[in-house]
């Protein structure tokens, strides 16, 4: 349902912002300019007024563009992650009632008889347009779940909601993300550089972290962030001479030695540690240090209200999304308007500090495991009665798979098992779910109701 | 005042074989399961010199991750978690010689 808009649209930002002469995205490919963007159309004047628009790019910078032309134009971006197979597009079109599509390189498949507009750069002048009509939808892909993709929706005042406007004699900030601009943190990151009257350095699939490094030293990054993992590979790559003001993570827990690492790595930067979901929006920022976050951030009053129930953190935010897409989807907030996020937390003493996840779900940095997908794929060898699949903690990806299999009879050769097991979950799974260690074990527990027990992972 | 040369970085010896009966050494460990993993995850991996860069060494982080895991279920600790200060390592004899350390 989108209406009419009263808030000026990315495009009316840009062209309001100080210095836009001297703004950039820079990408791994393309170097793209806002002024010409603001300025002018990348998408060769096509008209996607009031259309449900699914924003297909190979290369992640022109996701940006694609953004800037739609938003108050469109009524609806749904905006796709690198990782949305083509074989997903047919479904996503079905359920987002899309009819047009914009992409950079070709279009892609299924898309026969919707409106398809390229984006092409440099973009061609063009007379400014009419003043925005409609509060556009923006839809996002929830992350790394199993089972078809979940589509949520928000808005762009939502999706700015904890983004401060700029101070008048700031610097500009250049910022610099090492996740994809599709996802709800790197999306994040864009909206700070374009409404913080900054640049944003990209990166893309496949992209060296040195190189990308390097790019990040040469336009002179002031605002750095990534997840615990990312910045566990800075900190393993020699010669990166990063010189940022502002160092962030989220993501992911947040643990205190790569918070101590970053700032004997970074002296007298201020390193900050941020929670937000696709669901329920930019939660809270910490900025003391210390991982965990204050208790006294429960139960106090804001634009965010948290609580804890049965040891799970849940929110209430105008940040939040306002639903998935689709009939019949579930709610995505309970009747009090509270989102569980499924992320669990221990109290101790005046902090808590956060666990893992309901449900057994692995965050293996920054991409989410379900233990159900890989025990379904161990449990197909023949010799195997039983598994189960748990996260175990680490200090480089923050959790790894680990399998633990019940054999139907005992094995003479365990070691040839585990290489078949191995071998078919490599085959049927993403590398990150494929198990870093197989145990076999006589028994696994389970519960009165006959369901395998699972820790908190 | 003279300052001294810096201590010589030693290439690691390439084969993991040691005296008979001896104890393998935690460098030729440390070695086995960085050959072991690349094997496991079907990487090609550089010549493992003290001076290799990690991140180049064509391991990426899941495969370091799983050597960690593996290194503490072998050793009984892990040094990313137990050392007093914080520290990632850069260099292959960077990460050999934290686990040293810390031994």
């Amino acid at each position: 349902m989108s209406a009419s808009a009263s808030r000026p649209s990315l495009r009316e930002t840009l062209l309001r912002s100080r210095r836009l002469d001297a703004r950039r995205i820079f990408g791994a490919q393309a170097e793209i300019d806002l002024a010409q963007i603001a300025h002018g159309t990348a998408l060769g004047g096509a008209d996607l007024a009031g259309r449900s628009v699914l924003l297909r790019v190979a290369d992640p910078a022109y996701s940006a563009v694609g953004l800037i032309e739609l938003d108050g134009v469109a009524r609806r971006i749904v905006l796709c992650p690198p990782d949305l197979a083509d074989e997903a597009l047919p479904g996503v079109i079905e359920t987002a009632r899309i009819d047009a599509v914009v992409y950079d390189r070709a279009p892609p498949p299924g898309v026969a008889g919707l409106v398809a507009a390229r984006l092409t750069l440099p973009a061609t002048p063009a007379p400014p347009q009419a003043r925005v009509a409609l509060d556009t939808e923006w839809v996002m892909f929830t992350s790394g779940t199993s089972g078809p993709p979940k589509m949520v929706v928000h808005s762009l005042e939502g999706l700015t909601g904890a983004i401060k406007p700029p101070a008048p004699d700031d610097d500009p900030p250049v910022w610099g993300t090492f996740y994809d601009i599709r996802r709800y943190g790197g999306l994040q990151i864009l909206l700070r550089a374009l409404l913080g009257e900054g640049s944003l350095v990209t990166t893309a699939p496949g992209e060296p972290m040195a190189d990308f490094l390097a790019r990040l030293a040469r336009h002179g990054v002031t605002h750095l962030t990534g997840t615990p993992s990312h910045w566990r590979r800075v900190l393993m790559t020699p010669g990166a001479n990063l010189a940022p003001r502002y160092v962030r993570l989220s993501g992911e827990i947040a643990d205190q030695a790569v918070l101590d690492a970053l700032k004997a790595r970074f002296p007298g930067v201020p390193v900050g540690h941020a929670y937000a979901s696709t669901e329920a929006g930019v939660g809270f920022e910490v900025n003391d240090g210390l991982e965990g976050f204050p208790a006294e951030f429960v139960g106090r009053s804001g634009p965010v209200e948290m609580r804890i129930v049965d040891g799970a953190l849940q929110l209430r935010s105008s940040r939040a999304a306002s639903g998935y897409v689709g009939a019949g989807a579930p709610a995505l907030a309970g009747d009090d308007g509270f989102v569980d996020t499924g992320d669990m937390v221990e109290r101790r003493g005046e902090r808590y500090l956060f666990v893992g996840r309901r449900g057994g779900i692995i965050n293996v940095g920054g991409l989410k495991a379900h233990p159900e997908e890989i025990e379904a794929v161990i449990n197909r060898h023949p010799a195997v009665r039983l598994s189960r699949v748990v996260g175990r903690k680490s200090p480089i990806t923050g959790a790894v798979v680990v399998a633990e299999v019940v054999l139907s009879a005992p094995a003479s050769n365990e070691g040839a098992v585990k290489d078949e097991i191995l071998a078919e979950c490599r085959r049927g799974l993403a590398a990150f779910k494929v198990p870093a260690m197989v145990k076999f074990v006589p028994s696994l527990a389970l519960s009165a109701n006959g369901k395998l027990e699972r820790p908190v992972a | 005042m003279t300052l001294s040369a810096s201590t010589p970085n030693l290439a690691v010896p390439e084969q993991e074989s040691c005296a008979e009966g001896a104890q393998p050494s935690l460098r030729e460990r440390i070695l086995a399961r960085f050959h072991q993993v690349a094997a496991d995850q079907e990487k090609t991996i550089a010549p493992l010199t003290d001076e290799l860069v990690l991140l180049e060494s064509g391991l990426d982080s899941l495969c370091f991750a799983i050597i960690v895991a593996t290194l503490e279920d072998e050793l009984g600790y892990d040094p990313f978690t137990e050392a007093e200060d914080v520290f990632f390592p850069v260099t292959l004899g960077d990460f050999v010689r934290f686990y040293e350390r810390v031994r």
